[in-house]
């Protein structure tokens, strides 16, 4: 059976990016681990670091290869086995044209390879989310979250880290198991 | 971009969302207009389907008329999203960033107006163009013949509209998240759905990043693909001498970048114009997409001039017959001396005056203008290439467009502008994360002499 988890939110005012910085880092010397306990929640693309985080390890470029690769034999499948299956026979020709069947393979290597990055990007980007957890909305009014999802043991503590790091707000969210 | 106008996420969550939570008073009647002007092209439909394809001006040797006109020119103006989007994120250009979401949505529904007027329209029996694509009539022996430039057109064309709207939807889920965020009940319900539980970790904003390059370098080489084999449509006909062209494929491509990089900056003056976005979509901007206007239309004119170059050097009867057409047979020549006019000398030297390109209504009258231009030029090629007028051809033959095309082409047009204005009411046309993205770390000004300006520009 798996432990019951709390969440809870601190929320910052826009432009106290040196003060989110000071409570993540005062998360991780408190022994919560980044991503999987504790993470930033913005409402704008920051450049990577400015809060202390870790840059996040992502597998995406692989997605688009593989959807290429499958696109590509899918192409050649459909090309080929219709002109097996209705032979224009041509005399000194073969009865498989290539020019024409690299243009259709091509077009299935693409589309296989851009519907897998979309994919890749979905799972990824670890969504979709079924329960958002502690969440404000003022996150995508330019106010910053910390948030942090940990055992029921540990969520006061972590909760006086963001109190003692400035926070200006704090919420509880919800539980899972 | 010297204009930056600094805004925090409040401010442009309250200007870019604000018709998108609300109603402009204005938005209802224009919507009813445009879906009224869509019906009417759709019951001309019906009655075509009803009395079947005679009741075009379609007719031997003129077969492809207004229809295949329109498919052209609505493939080329879905060029001007992903040129613009896809070329101006890989190169970070910061002027981008307002652009890109209104840029790919007019590709999306220009290819779906494609797709109505060749597949759907065209073929005069809709139902049978299912069988042609999928899935096969297998028990009838029906199957695709892969060396028709008739099959790769809909593999490469369905690629593009999936490719460029799953580029939408992607880019769509933080600006999702913010809906979801200032929305109750109902709505807040289905935008919860829509953005899939974003919530703007890190990791989620690295892969937005990352997934704007990887699907831009993904999309481009499409993009390249289906004009080019939207050309080989009449390049590869056995039976037209005129569209024997090598050249096509990389004229039809700038020219479809043209109209639509000249679309798009119709659609920017609109957006100013009807949404009142003048502090993010700024004079700036528009001057950017008209130097830019100013390189592709010199190209564009550049592959023109070789088409005919190569069209005249050969001194082939079919070549000389169709240029003579074009250049000095009534009416046609009147056609040919407007194109020349509104696609090329008449836009392009307006553009070389800053004042033109930071001003919104020449802005849009010379964009209108090359549009016009760029429809009239694929009407010269395919109905003129397809007149034939030259010795030992069985059939001599003119081309009048019936009333029933003319209300159809009219319905795609208005297709496109149903389109947009729904998509502006329910998701923002520009994108606020890409917006407050800019904004992250101004304003920094440093003064030089006795003049302010920006203290670098971020990316």
């Amino acid at each position: 059976m798996m432990q019951t988890k709390r969440s809870i939110i601190g929320v910052f005012k826009p432009n106290r990016e040196n003060t989110v910085a000071d409570a993540m880092d005062a998360l991780k010397a408190g022994g919560y681990t980044e991503d999987t306990e504790y993470e930033v929640l913005t409402g704008t693309p920051y450049p990577e670091g400015v809060f202390g985080e870790n840059e996040p390890k992502h597998a995406l470029f692989r997605y688009p290869l593989i959807g290429a690769a499958c696109g590509f034999i899918v192409g050649l499948v459909l090309t080929s086995g219709t002109q097996l299956a209705y032979p224009l026979v041509t005399g000194g020709k073969p009865i498989l044209s290539i020019p024409p069947m690299a243009i259709i393979m091509y077009e299935g290597t693409m589309l296989g390879a851009i519907l897998f990055t979309v994919l890749g990007i979905i799972i990824e980007s670890r969504l979709p989310r079924l329960f958002m957890g502690a969440y404000d909305e003022r996150i995508t009014e330019g106010w910053i979250g910390v948030t942090v999802t940990t055992s029921e043991d540990r969520i006061a503590k972590a909760e006086d880290i963001l109190n003692k790091a400035g926070a200006d707000d704090l919420k509880r969210g919800w539980e899972k198991s | 971009m010297q204009e930056h106008v600094q805004l925090n996420s409040k401010e442009v969550n309250d200007i870019l969302l604000k018709d998108v939570l609300g109603m402009p008073k204005w938005w209802l009647p224009a919507v009813l207009f445009f879906l009224v002007v869509f019906l009417a092209g759709g019951a001309a439909f019906g009655y075509m389907l009803n009395k079947g394809v005679g009741v075009t001006g379609l007719n031997r040797p003129v077969m492809w008329g207004f229809f295949m006109v329109n498919f052209v020119f609505w493939i080329g103006i879905s060029h001007a999203g992903i040129m613009i989007s896809a070329i101006l994120r890989l190169t970070q250009a910061e002027w981008r960033r307002p652009l890109t979401r209104a840029a790919e949505v007019l590709t999306v529904f220009s290819l779906t107006s494609a797709l109505m007027a060749a597949p759907l329209v065209h073929v005069g029996r809709p139902w049978r163009a299912a069988l042609w694509v999928f899935p096969y009539d297998f028990e009838r022996g029906v199957w695709p013949n892969v060396r028709s430039a008739f099959v790769w057109d809909p593999s490469a064309v369905m690629t593009y509209l999936t490719a460029s709207t799953l580029f939408v939807i992607i880019a769509l889920l933080p600006d999702l998240a913010i809906i979801r965020d200032r929305t109750t009940g109902t709505a807040h319900k289905v935008y919860s759905l829509l953005c899939l539980g974003w919530r703007g970790t890190p990791r989620q904003w690295k892969l937005q990043a990352v997934a704007g390059i990887l699907l831009s370098a993904l999309v481009l080489p499409v993009f390249v693909s289906v004009h080019s084999i939207v050309s080989w449509d009449f390049a590869v006909q056995v039976g037209v001498e005129g569209w024997h062209s090598t050249i096509f494929a990389p004229y039809f491509i700038i020219g479809a970048i043209h109209s639509g990089v000249s679309a798009v900056a119709t659609v920017m003056v609109l957006m100013v114009w009807l949404y009142k976005w003048q502090k993010i979509l700024t004079p700036d901007h528009l001057d950017a997409i008209g130097r830019l206007l100013i390189i592709v239309a010199t190209i564009w004119f550049f592959a023109f001039f070789l088409e005919w170059v190569f069209a005249l050097y050969t001194l082939e009867d079919p070549e000389l017959a169709l240029r003579e057409l074009q250049v000095f047979k009534h009416p046609w020549m009147a056609l040919f001396i407007v194109f020349l006019i509104t696609a090329y000398f008449f836009p392009v030297p307006m553009w070389m005056f800053k004042k033109v390109r930071r001003n919104m209504f020449w802005m849009f009258v010379t964009t209108i203008s090359v549009n016009i231009g760029m429809w009239l030029e694929r009407f010269l090629i395919i109905v003129l290439g397809l007149a034939r007028r030259q010795a030992f051809t069985f059939d001599w033959g003119t081309y009048h467009p019936s009333m029933i095309e003319i209300l159809m082409v009219i319905a795609t047009f208005a297709w496109v502008m149903f389109g947009m204005l729904v998509f502006a009411k329910v998701f923002p046309l520009i994108p606020l994360f890409d917006i407050k993205e800019g904004m992250v770390g101004g304003p920094h000004k440093i003064k030089i002499g006795r003049k302010e300006i920006p203290a670098s520009i971020h990316e």
